[in-house]
């Protein structure tokens, strides 16, 4: 699986300041599969997420050592275009944040800013990644409408929508449930199973249950470690450290 | 009594102290209107609009006191309103966060409460004298541009703080830059409350006198700045000139401040009539002002 794997994370420690928030984490991702990084609050999941796409680079108190290869190249090499780079690794949040726009406009804007202007291709493009983000059926019919206009769930979809536009090979799950019902949540899950066959797919989680239905791979993380790293199956059957263990089974966290 | 009995009591006092203290500025406002309204509301005509100051109050007007104004607001606008933005967009969005940013900060709120006095000393130092524009519509515009750079500052970062990081998030994961960000998101969330601070500032710019004042306005301009497009009879039929910038000229409260300091009953009819034209133009302002707020509430 190494030699194959996406995502290389090699020692990465990080800090906010002088905090540290992850302790020489080294993790595998492996290609068009679904990997859970599971764990409770404060453990450095979002933080571990938000590297590979480098998110963190906003957090001007942000730092890290340690490395990243993505498909062979270092992520943090100087010489990486990081708007390049986050094209290809998309990235879904927490709270759904579409713009203040139009359903169509916020598929298009992807590609609109890298230029794109021909009308009938946005339109292709708008319609096919709505219907991969399985939205297109409820929202065809009113493409101007703003996308405020949608439901918490929809709006989710929409935001998934919107990455896959820019044609991604990766895309990032940033607790992407946490602020939906359990229907919206059920639809955002089989969404996510849908789209591994042709996406590597990462995903914070700190729902245990959640990780056991959408992932093929779990990592937990406690306190800025990588407890364990496991096939999904084997992880929630056998797991390996008490600390594992006592969160699978919801002693805390 | 018990404990309870004398909060309400307090209660009660409060409220009575707090109601009154409201009724007393308003009380003093609607005296100042009515007592404007009452001296000033009939001389108010097409001739008092459309005609040059005279000797004789009945005969004078403020035409080249509004068009001054218009002329003034105009290039304070256009002098402080891209700088403002700019600046602001600079320091919410760009500016590392270490000592100089944090002087020049402290520096753009200090400024926005130093006496408008002063801004018109230094128009007089800088651009009346060491620029050479002399008393010019432009000096007097640039002038009131600096006075009111701070509070466009000031509101442009205070938009921009309103609209959510996450939408910043949005954009930066689909491969956005951060100028894209700032310009295609960004910016457009904040415009709104962007547009309220510039009107609410040029509103302020409107009534200012004292600055004016120092960098030397005259007082009594029997004629207008040179118009932008004039067209002639021969070639090249319309032409377009900037000297209006330059020619000198009054405003508004300038001309009414002259108005009451005279002695004549008639002129200060006429300053009271002039004061309800500001006043309304004020008015107008704040109100498309608080339009634009009321209209764009943001959602989210």
């Amino acid at each position: 699986m190494s030699a194959e794997a996406v995502f290389q994370i090699k020692n990465l420690n990080s800090f906010y300041g002088a905090k540290q928030i992850l302790k020489n984490v080294s993790l595998n991702i492996p290609p068009k599969a679904v990997t859970a990084l599971m764990g409770p609050s404060g453990c450095g999941k979002s933080t571990l997420i938000r590297c590979l796409n480098r998110m963190n680079d906003l957090v001007l108190t942000f730092r890290h050592e340690g490395h990243i290869i993505y498909n062979g190249t270092d992520l943090y090499a100087p010489v990486v275009d990081v708007t390049e780079m986050r094209r290809e690794i998309g990235m879904v949040f927490q709270k759904p944040n579409p713009f203040p726009k139009s359903i169509f406009e916020n598929i298009a804007y992807g590609l609109r800013i890298q230029g794109v202007k021909d009308r009938e291709y946005l339109s292709g493009v708008v319609e096919e990644s709505l219907k991969r983000g399985a939205l297109w059926e409820e929202v065809k019919d009113r493409l101007t409408d703003s996308a405020l206009s949608l439901s918490g769930g929809q709006q989710q979809r929409l935001c998934i929508a919107r990455a896959l536009a820019v044609k991604p090979k990766v895309i990032l799950f940033d607790e992407p449930c946490s602020a939906l019902d359990p229907m919206a949540t059920a639809k955002i899950e089989e969404l996510i199973l849908e789209l591994k066959k042709n996406y590597t797919i990462a995903i914070v989680t700190h729902n245990t249950a959640q990780a056991a239905r959408v992932s093929d791979f779990t990592a937990f993380l406690f306190m800025g470690d990588l407890i364990e790293f496991e096939s999904t199956g084997k992880m929630f059957t056998a797991p390996k450290d008490h600390r594992t263990e006592a969160y699978l089974t919801g002693k805390f966290g | 009594m018990t404990k309870n009995q004398w909060s309400k009591i307090n209660d009660r006092i409060f409220q009575v102290v707090g109601l009154s203290a409201t009724f007393f500025g308003l009380a003093v406002l609607a005296a100042l209107l009515i007592d404007v309204f009452t001296d000033g509301f009939g001389r108010l005509s097409w001739q008092f609009i459309t005609s040059y100051p005279s000797r004789k109050p009945e005969q004078a007007g403020i035409l080249a006191a509004w068009v001054g104004t218009v002329w003034v607001m105009l290039t304070t606008a256009l002098f402080a309103i891209p700088i403002g933005i700019g600046s602001g967009i600079y320091l919410e969005e760009y500016a590392r966060k270490n000592r100089m940013t944090n002087f020049i900060e402290i520096n753009i709120a200090n400024l926005a409460g130093v006496p408008s006095i002063i801004y018109g000393l230094l128009g007089l130092a800088i651009f009346a004298r060491a620029m050479k524009l002399d008393r010019g519509v432009i000096t007097g515009g640039m002038t009131l541009g600096l006075l009111v750079l701070p509070i466009i500052i000031l509101s442009t970062r205070e938009a921009l703080r309103a609209v959510p990081s996450s939408i910043r998030e949005a954009s930066l994961a689909l491969g956005a830059t951060k100028w894209q960000t700032v310009r295609y998101q960004v910016l457009p969330a904040a415009l709104a409350n962007i547009m309220t601070g510039i009107i609410l500032a040029m509103s302020r710019a409107i009534g200012e006198t004292a600055p004016l004042i120092a960098i030397g306005a005259l007082t009594y301009i029997p004629f207008l700045p040179t118009s932008p497009v004039s067209v002639s009879k021969s070639a090249p039929f319309v032409n377009f000139s900037l000297q209006g910038f330059l020619d000198p000229f009054t405003v508004l409260p300038i001309q009414v401040f002259n108005w009451v300091s005279r002695p004549q009953k008639g002129f200060l009819i006429n300053a009271a009539a002039g004061i309800i034209v500001l006043l309304v133009i004020t008015l107008f302002m704040n109100a498309i002002a608080i339009y634009i707020r009321q209209k764009n509430q943001k959602r989210w």
